[in-house]
């Protein structure tokens, strides 16, 4: 996996308050820290657990003074942080895999609440039969049920990530919950580099602004009963409120440029600018492994390129759409299948539809590859640029 | 502690205009269970009758802060609303005070779809006041049978066919479920003894100090038990009365019968339990042997009640 590189902004303010090796997972718990979080809930036993083992610790020793609450299920998990996040506390839970999956009645209901809810999934393959290893099958089954989704490649960009969804998510025009996606086990517990800021800095940053909705001093019935007249009206907000949580997003990375020195987009490019080959990845061994795959290629005079979506939902389209629209082949790797769909890559699928709302038709390759962690080689992708240049379309399983 | 009628509370916490049925027995719960729980609550309420017929937008019934999540999860939303309630007390960003949190849920959401999340927030000890109301069937969706449902009782999932009639199942002990967890006040009320009720949760209340509390009450369905909606309050008093349905309270793990049902454990003193059934059509098909073996049922129960009293 590629370390991380990335040159900070020169900064008035010293904002590093320590540099530590962390996993991802851990990563992810001390930027749960750092934000004050309220009511943490989780269940155990998938690729999240050290997460709340050490949001557990922190809270044990008085670091972090949160309620935590050991839940029998992760659906009761969801639960319990949504009833906090509708009294007005900042809540947080982490799952993956079976676990995603046992909540997914409740990602409707938390979305369609608009509670700004967020968790941690670093990704697994589901069962049958039963794997215990990353891949996204998990995160792609609950993609579309109006939560923001990000997927990131480092730990230092999921602690980042953490600390922009609580300021997006609270924002009163988004209103809504978001999930930080990584690779399991290949980042979930793996140790890289993270910079951790200081928590007078992140609190200021990502100021606590969840609504009080349950307030005796103001009573308000929720999750009331829609009828057809009513409930379209809830889902076409919620639509554009996942839609308008764009231009959010975008402010949120320029107030983070502006506090921690790095700049995020939507998606990450490499090489990108003159290439006419561009393999489009998510999470953390793609990328390194595309970013590897275009350095190889690009000695034996390909003109190769590698664009990483990092924001899942809302989709990127037009930075998507302004990355591929010049080039003359492109392909999606994707660590997950839509059995019987019109093409088996999700995020493939997505892809194409972007570009052909902008009128753009380009030979593409579909990628399925790291299924249940099957190990992906740099030679792998640095074949499936090979294969674009020589004009190949339909799909590879690797 | 309320002695008689005259000292109910007056103040209506549950507006009218909702769509319950004429003569709803949960309506009469939900009537008194806003009253008896006070301004400085939060009613976490299951999927079901209640919730459907009370919340339409753009309308509700409810006067306290409400809020409905899903079918199976509503313990554990009580339990996060409890948690940020404590924290941000802890934290000085809570300005009501000792707020309760209340659930207000049916027999489905709570003997079946709900138990694993109501066992596992009685387990965590979460300051909840869980209030079942028992109608002892899926109502809300045209009465499908659930495990509270009567042994031989006609649902529509549990028909009365030539081979089959009704359903051929016991009823769940949801009670004795609930007490293995330990939590400090168990009771169980009826819509047809309001002062009891009143009591009850007033004592449930002040028991959240130590831990979770549970109440069942038992409110009789219309539609579903198929008896005229002018006798809900007599088919509930002949529940109480025929010992099918006692009154009790288990107060730090020591049991308590309640009057009338005090004066109960001498078989003699029950009226027959035919006198319940035979108000509701759900069991209008019952034969001689099945009547009795419902009888043998009441009385093996009271078999165990006595044991308790020991």
């Amino acid at each position: 996996m590629r370390m991380y590189t990335e040159e900070r902004a020169p900064s008035k303010r010293n904002f590093v308050k320590d540099v530590l090796a962390l996993t991802s997972n851990h990563a992810v718990a001390y930027a749960v820290r750092s934000l004050d979080v309220d009511v943490i809930a989780s269940y155990p036993i998938t690729p999240q657990t050290t997460i709340v083992e050490k949001l557990a610790e922190f809270v044990a020793n008085g670091e972090l003074d949160a309620e935590f609450v050991n839940v029998e299920s992760e659906h009761s998990a969801l639960s319990v942080v949504l009833g906090a996040s509708a009294t007005g506390a900042r809540t947080f839970t982490a799952t993956s895999s079976q676990g995603f999956l046992l909540m997914h009645e409740v990602l409707h209901n938390v979305s369609g609440l608009r509670l700004p809810v967020v968790m941690a999934v670093p990704s697994r393959a589901v069962s049958a039969p039963i794997s215990i290893h990353g891949d996204y099958s998990d995160l792609m089954t609950g993609k579309d049920v109006g939560w923001i989704v990000f997927i990131c490649a480092s730990a230092q960009e999921v602690y980042d990530t953490v600390l922009q969804l609580y300021a997006v998510a609270e924002d009163e025009r988004v209103c809504l919950p978001a999930i930080v996606a990584y690779d399991g086990f290949l980042m979930s517990h793996t140790m890289e580099r993270v910079e951790v800021y200081r928590d007078d800095l992140i609190l200021e940053f990502a100021p606590k602004r969840v609504k009080r909705l349950l307030d005796p001093a103001n009573p308000v019935t929720l999750g009331e009963l829609a009828l057809p007249e009513h409930y379209y009206r809830y889902k076409y907000s919620q639509l554009s409120a996942l839609d308008g949580s764009r231009e959010v997003i975008r402010s949120v990375f320029k107030s983070f440029y502006s506090y921690f020195g790095i700049e995020y987009d939507f998606v990450e490019r490499f090489k990108t600018e003159d290439a006419d080959f561009i393999i489009v990845v998510y999470g953390g061994a793609s990328w390194g492994n595309a970013v590897e795959a275009v350095n190889i290629t690009r000695e034996k005079g390909l003109k190769t390129g590698a664009l990483r979506i990092r924001v899942l939902r809302p989709f990127p389209i037009k930075e998507v759409v302004d990355t591929l629209k010049n080039v003359k082949g492109f392909s999606v790797v994707d660590r997950a299948i839509s059995f019987g769909a019109s093409t088996p890559g999700p995020v493939y699928a997505d892809v194409v539809v972007s570009l052909a709302e902008y009128g753009f038709s380009i030979p593409s390759v579909c990628v399925i590859a790291g299924i249940g962690q099957k190990v992906m080689y740099v030679s792998d992708f640095v074949r499936v640029l090979e294969e674009l240049v020589k004009g190949k379309e339909g799909v590879i399983l690797l | 502690m309320i002695k008689n009628i005259k000292d109910l509370p007056r103040e209506e916490l549950f507006a009218p205009g909702h769509t319950m049925c004429s003569g709803c027995g949960p309506a009469i719960a939900v009537r008194w269970i806003t009253k008896f729980i006070g301004n400085n609550a939060i009613v976490v309420n299951a999927t079901g009758c209640v919730e459907v017929t009370t919340t339409i937008y753009p309308r509700t019934a409810w006067e306290h802060p409400y809020i409905h999540s899903l079918f199976g999860n509503t313990a554990a939303v009580a339990g996060g609303v409890e948690r940020a309630i404590g924290v941000l007390s802890r934290k000085g960003r809570w300005d009501s005070g000792d707020t309760k949190v209340v659930v207000i849920a049916g027999d489905g959401g709570t003997y079946d779809i709900g138990l694993q999340a109501l066992s596992g927030t009685l387990e965590r000890g979460h300051r909840v006041l869980y209030i079942l109301y028992d109608n002892e069937a899926y109502m809300n969706t045209g009465i499908q049978r659930s495990s509270s449902t009567p042994l031989y009782a006609w649902t529509t999932t549990t028909p009365v066919g030539e081979k089959v009639r009704g359903k051929q199942e016991r009823k769940k002990d949801i009670i004795g479920i609930v007490l293995s967890h330990g939590i400090p006040y168990v009771a169980s009320a009826s819509v047809s003894h309001i002062v009891d009720l009143g009591n009850k949760i007033e004592k449930a209340l002040s028991y959240l100090k130590e831990g979770p509390t549970f109440i069942r009450i038992f409110a009789p369905c219309v539609p579903g038990w198929r008896y005229p909606e002018n006798k809900t309050v007599e088919v509930a008093r002949l529940a109480v009365e025929t010992g099918y349905f006692p009154l009790f309270e288990w107060e730090k793990e020591r049991f308590r019968l309640n009057p009338p049902s005090n004066g109960l454990v001498d078989e003699q003193r029950r009226v027959p339990i035919v006198e319940f059934l035979k108000l509701q059509e759900r069991f209008s098909h019952l034969s001689e042997e099945q009547i009795c073996a419902i009888q043998d049922e009441v009385n093996r129960m009271w078999e165990k009640i006595k044991k308790h009293l020991k």
